[in-house]
């Protein structure tokens, strides 16, 4: 219990899926720290995305508890949600394609006061600034690396407490997923706490404080990034989930 | 042969513009074709005929013509009015029926409900108005020319004045307000809106406001240059979609530049072909673009 009262976020036997009745999520708990980084890794259909799109309040939730910073927020509205300061990045179509770079910070700064809203769209750029020179480009035209900054940007921006991300590593070369994590670790150290989803296990675990490893809509293991690396169970879990004639023990 | 299908065509573009707006928006942003907005013009117009004979009544002198135009303040103030009472008119229609279906996730059968709607709201316009026409003004205009062997009446001016300003102001809401941002983040993607922090049920809401009232503008636009009658607003419906899909479904240039285009089209055939292909005009540009780009001329594919 001192951890929930310690946690930023705190995912409490969650279950949710897209149709009632049918949980991809079933029973998932998971706690996040003030500026921590969190992994959440595990094989294809495990419910990772799920999982995470349920906090964001883009998935119905059928039961179980949501609480960000102490509040409870499991039947809000996703803009409620980003409003009480969980940012959300989706994996695909984080952007807005269809408008410029700087239309899609205006956008989000539509939740801070009008005074406060150029401003911080100026740190943005400052803090990225690839996209301050390409402020009037459609967003749709950014190369994979600069959308992915774009959306991160577009999350930053209203100052959240959370930073929950579907697999900001998709599509990216592994020189640019370097590029991208060690933003991740940039902006931890102002004081956001991180959640990731990846498949990209070697380099989420290189700078998580922690992971939990999903199976079949539930946290099938829980622990220390840097141990969890070299854990076989954990390559057992993560490589294709629990085959026939893996010791089932070997999950647990 | 003359230009004067040209005027007669760019006037009757901007009319149809005016709707098409309303079913592109609401096209992308609630993801359905409404067939009821045919009718949110023809109950602009009679609203504005109710409200105008009110203010008649009540402000004499308000129903003197305008310079030289055919009608007089009341039906300017009353059509002001009738906007806001289309835009309320279109929310009520969605609190009512539309949001209950869209929640279920039907799009079909939310598009067979707006055709319930359509011929509900016919009906009662009918039942309240007959369906004998009727007109803001009986007043006679006299065309004046205005070269290239084009004339035009001084109401028909000041429509496409209206008309372009009401465009203008349109487009500015879209691209440089927040309001515009957001039905413009909502369009595109409506997840990501709801993460952006864009409460999507505003945007709705704001979509119908603006679709209704510009409908109503539309409506009495078309009282003035030819008739108000029950039927006004449906017999206008394939014009508005063959505006909306031949731009671009989800453009708002697109829906103008499409309206042009139909309107100019349509006049070209009476002149040209016989004022009883008129109809078909609309029908052949809608099965065209259908055929040879689906998106449309300002569309993005998805």
């Amino acid at each position: 219990m001192n951890d929930i009262r310690r946690a930023i976020l705190v995912v409490d036997n969650l279950v949710a899926g897209y149709e009632p009745g049918l949980p991809i999520v079933n029973g998932a708990s998971l706690s996040l720290g003030a500026a921590e980084i969190v992994v959440i890794l595990g094989p294809n259909g495990a419910g990772k995305s799920t999982l995470i799109k349920a906090v964001a309040g883009l998935i119905p939730i059928a039961g179980g508890k949501v609480i960000l910073a102490g509040k409870d927020i499991t039947r809000l509205p996703a803009h409620q949600i980003a409003r009480n300061g969980l940012a959300f990045t989706p994996q695909t179509e984080n952007v807005f394609a269809g408008m410029t770079v700087d239309d899609n910070l205006r956008l989000a700064s539509g939740i801070l006061a009008v005074s406060q809203r150029r401003a911080r769209i100026e740190e943005m750029y400052a803090l990225f600034p690839d996209l301050a020179r390409q402020r009037r480009l459609l967003a749709g035209r950014l190369s994979g690396g600069q959308r992915q900054m774009l959306a991160i940007g577009r999350a930053l921006l209203v100052g959240p407490s959370v930073l929950a991300l579907d697999e900001p590593s998709a599509g990216l070369s592994p020189r640019l997923v370097d590029v991208v994590f060690s933003r991740l670790n940039d902006i931890r150290a102002s004081g956001v706490a991180i959640v990731l989803v990846e498949q990209n296990a070697r380099a989420a675990l290189a700078i998580a404080d922690r992971a939990y490893i999903m199976s079949e809509g539930r946290i099938a293991h829980e622990g220390a990034a840097p141990g969890l690396a070299t854990d076989p169970a954990v390559a057992a879990l993560y490589l294709g989930g629990l085959k026939a004639g893996t010791p089932r023990g070997a999950a647990s | 042969m003359t230009l004067q299908f040209v005027a007669d065509g760019l006037i009757a573009g901007a009319l149809i513009g005016l709707g098409a707006i309303g079913v592109t928006l609401t096209y992308s942003i609630l993801r359905f074709a409404n067939f009821a907005h045919g009718e949110f013009i023809s109950f602009g117009a009679y609203a504005t005929l109710l409200l105008a004979g009110a203010i008649g009544a009540i402000f004499a002198g308000s129903t003197q013509s305008i310079g030289s135009l055919s009608i007089g303040w009341a039906v300017v103030a009353a059509g002001l009015i009738a906007m806001a009472l289309t835009g309320l008119l279109a929310l009520a229609l969605d609190f009512l029926v539309f949001r209950r279906l869209r929640e279920k996730g039907a799009a079909i059968t939310t598009v067979m409900a707006s055709f319930g709607a359509s011929m509900a709201l016919r009906a009662l316009l009918e039942f309240m108005f007959t369906s004998r026409p009727t007109y803001f003004s009986r007043d006679l205009q006299i065309a004046m020319p205005i070269g290239l062997g084009i004339r035009v009446t001084p109401d028909q001016m000041a429509l496409l004045g209206v008309t372009a300003a009401l465009l203008i102001a349109v487009h500015l809401l879209l691209t440089r307000t927040q309001t515009g941002r957001a039905m413009r983040a909502v369009s595109e993607n409506p997840s990501l809106a709801r993460v952006a922090g864009i409460d999507v049920d505003r945007v709705v809401r704001t979509t119908w406001l603006l679709g209704g009232s510009l409908a109503c503008a539309a409506g009495v636009m078309l009282g003035l240059l030819v008739q108000i009658r029950p039927y006004m607003g449906f017999d206008l419906l394939l014009p508005l979609f063959a505006a909306a899909i031949l731009g671009g479904i989800g453009s708002v240039p697109g829906a103008v530049a499409g309206a042009l285009i139909v309107g100019v089209s349509e006049a070209a055939a009476v002149q040209m072909v016989g004022a009883e292909w008129r109809a078909a005009v609309a029908f052949l540009l809608l099965s065209g673009i259908l055929l040879i780009k689906p998106t449309g001329l300002f569309g993005k594919s998805e």
